[in-house]
């Protein structure tokens, strides 16, 4: 059990690439961290670092009281779960298991013990005398996740382990790393491009882009209060709307595309600017006319899911979408009106894209 | 595959095939009629009655015996085996590092230096043969096997170290890394886990590099004098050709004998061979 600490990490490519900037991040013992960004974010270079796979350029990394910089991957303490599983083809689910703990010279019994034990919790026990190509996507995943487990390491890594499986077996595997997690208790480090997965299996999030570490924090806090516009686009499906909207001289008030919003005191001081209005789908409401102030619009299309209904539609050239309850009836081209939950409205500076 | 008309399937594809079978196999089987022909038949003219020139009517061995018995031959194909083996073991194991050394480890000049080891393939041997038997006659190899076990390697390590490149390259990087991870040291995941996976790529290179040093012919004419050091290519035709006579049904029968044991090698490995050619591995 450990904590890993990273400092001012940075990592710069020979051709000159930054990839990774000035990371710092704290990761509690027993803790699930995501590391989630678009590709080319700088989230696996930062997970092969820690891994030992790749040089640091800047920085410290500490496992547990540890500086790790120098040390080799065999010496971190660590198992890590890759994306294309990297099962080792020439030998069997048992052997690929057992290969880490062969290295290291424990007994055979204790070899034994620890491989039927991780089969077990994996559900893989028949699996055990196959050769890595006779099984489906599903199997050789957990036989990966089994082969990292059996080591009993400080720290869990895993590199978009989930990627390669079909979408339904994505979302079982994510539950089951979830439970797993739980049961073992390591330390994890785990990095996707996709936001459903790190929600779901984040104690804390990472959102990252452009080598930089946009914010920290935990699945609710980075939805509800996201630090700026990137975070804000990245978590939650469908993303954010972004409208651009002048506030009145006073400031108390935003006027968007015939509505006028109240604005939150904290913003009355930018009277007469211009800043970005952030609104989730599911802040809009659909109401019945009368109201004042509201947007009036033409859907141009319903995507019926079955639990909700998204309804997409232009407000002043700028696509939109709507959440609203699968009860509605709303069809393409029908004439609607909607009205913002001033509670749940998000603005951003339009220069620096900073949450105001 | 899709459906078509069966004319065209005879046209397009058994046809050319057919053809294609006979121009490559034609001449391995004058080969082995002529290797048990009498030679009151192989000199016989096409127009004598009862003339039968593809055919034999009376085969024999006595060719296979008068090879055996009156020429050196069981000794040029002790020779060319132990040259072939032991080239093969040197160009493999120098190929086998070098190309995993350049197909995954990036060190000042490594590009430079795998276009180089290339470039030294392209020399042609008939160029090559000219200093290189001054070497041998400086370090005084000539006339041993020596001579030809280490001037093959220089035409076959280049080959076998691009080969295995190409094949190392298509190993996923994540195997090893995973092994780094699980505790092996670098030459310890080369050795425990890159090395298996490419037994198909090295099989190739080692066919490749036994079938090349196996009829090899310049460098064994050149560097071998004496009839008991000759190989097989070198021996059939400098001990079976006498002036303008030429001895057909031992030339052939000392052809088809030595092209025998690189058959078998080949009929072994051949899926190996083509596995490692074509390249392909699933993590």
């Amino acid at each position: 059990m450990a904590n890993v600490s990273i400092r001012q990490l940075n990592k710069k490519y020979d051709n000159g690439f930054h990839a990774v900037k000035d990371v710092n991040l704290e990761i509690k013992d027993k803790e699930f961290l995501v590391l989630v960004g678009p590709s080319g974010c700088g989230k696996t270079t930062t997970l092969r670092m820690v891994a030992g796979l790749e040089e640091i350029t800047a920085g410290e990394i500490r496992i547990g009281e540890r500086v790790v910089n120098d040390l080799p991957p065999m010496d971190r303490d660590i198992a890590m779960v890759f994306q294309n599983y990297a099962l080792y083809p020439h030998k069997s689910v048992f052997a690929n298991m057992a290969f880490g703990l062969q290295m290291r010279d424990y007994p055979k019994d204790e070899i034994q013990k620890r491989v039927r034990e991780a089969a077990e919790i994996l559900g893989i026990e028949a699996l055990l005398e196959r050769k890595p190509r006779q099984l489906s996507g599903g199997q050789r995943q957990r036989v990966a996740v089994g082969r990292a487990i059996v080591r009993h390491p400080e720290v869990f890594l895993f590199d978009e382990p989930l990627s390669n499986l079909d979408a339904k077996l994505r979302v079982q595997m994510r539950v089951e790393l979830k439970r797993l997690h739980e049961r073992l208790e390591t330390t994890a480090i785990y990095v996707t491009h996709d936001q459903v997965e790190a929600m779901t299996l984040g104690t804390r999030v990472v959102v990252m882009k452009d080598g930089l570490v946009q914010q920290v924090g935990e699945p609710l806090e980075l939805y509800g209060r996201p630090a700026n516009k990137f975070v804000a686009g990245f978590i939650g499906s469908p993303a954010m709307n972004f409208v651009e909207v002048s506030l009145s001289g006073d400031g108390r008030w935003a006027e968007c595309q015939g509505m006028r919003l109240q604005v939150p005191e904290r913003l009355h001081r930018l009277g007469g600017k211009r800043v970005t209005l952030g609104v989730r789908p599911e802040a809009l409401r659909l109401v019945n006319g009368a109201e004042a102030h509201c947007l009036a619009t033409e859907v141009d299309v319903v995507e019926p899911l079955g639990n909700e209904i998204l309804l997409n539609f232009r407000a002043g050239g700028v696509p939109m979408v709507a959440r609203v309850d699968p009860g509605t009836r709303v069809r393409a081209h029908d004439a609607v009106r909607f009205t913002l939950d001033p509670a749940r409205l998000h603005f951003f500076d339009p220069q620096s894209e900073a949450a105001l | 595959m899709l459906i078509e008309r069966k004319w065209k399937k005879w046209v397009y594809f058994y046809l050319p095939m057919a053809v294609f079978i006979l121009f490559t196999l034609f001449p391995f089987y004058w080969m082995a009629i002529t290797a048990f022909r009498p030679d009151a038949e192989l000199y016989a003219t096409w127009r004598q009655p009862n003339a039968a020139p593809l055919w034999t009517l009376q085969p024999t061995l006595e060719h296979v015996k008068g090879l055996l018995q009156t020429t050196a031959f069981p000794t040029w194909l002790w020779n060319t085996m132990l040259i072939a083996i032991v080239s093969t073991v040197i160009s493999l194991v120098c190929g086998t590092f070098a190309g995993y050394a350049l197909a995954r480890l990036r060190f000042p000049g490594s590009e430079f230096l795998g276009t180089a080891i290339f470039i030294t393939y392209l020399v042609p041997q008939t160029l090559l043969f000219i200093p290189l038997a001054d070497i041998i006659r400086d370090m005084q190899l000539g006339n041993t096997p020596w001579a030809l076990m280490l001037t093959y390697p220089t035409i076959l390590i280049p080959f076998c170290t691009w080969l295995l490149m190409g094949y190392f390259k298509t190993i996923p990087r994540e195997l090893e890394e995973c092994a780094r991870i699980d505790g092996a040291t670098r030459f310890g995941a080369m050795v425990r886990i890159i090395f298996p996976v490419a037994v198909p790529g090295i099989l190739s290179a080692g066919i490749f590099a036994f079938t090349l040093s196996w009829n090899e012919f310049i460098y064994a004419l050149v560097f071998m004098a004496s009839a008991d050091q000759k190989t097989v290519p070198v021996g059939v035709v400098s001990e079976l050709i006498r002036g303008d006579i030429f001895f057909w049904g031992q030339l052939m029968a000392g052809a088809l004998l030595g092209s025998v044991p690189v058959a078998i090698v080949y009929s072994f490995f051949v899926e190996y061979y083509v596995t490692g050619l074509t390249g392909s591995v699933k993590g």
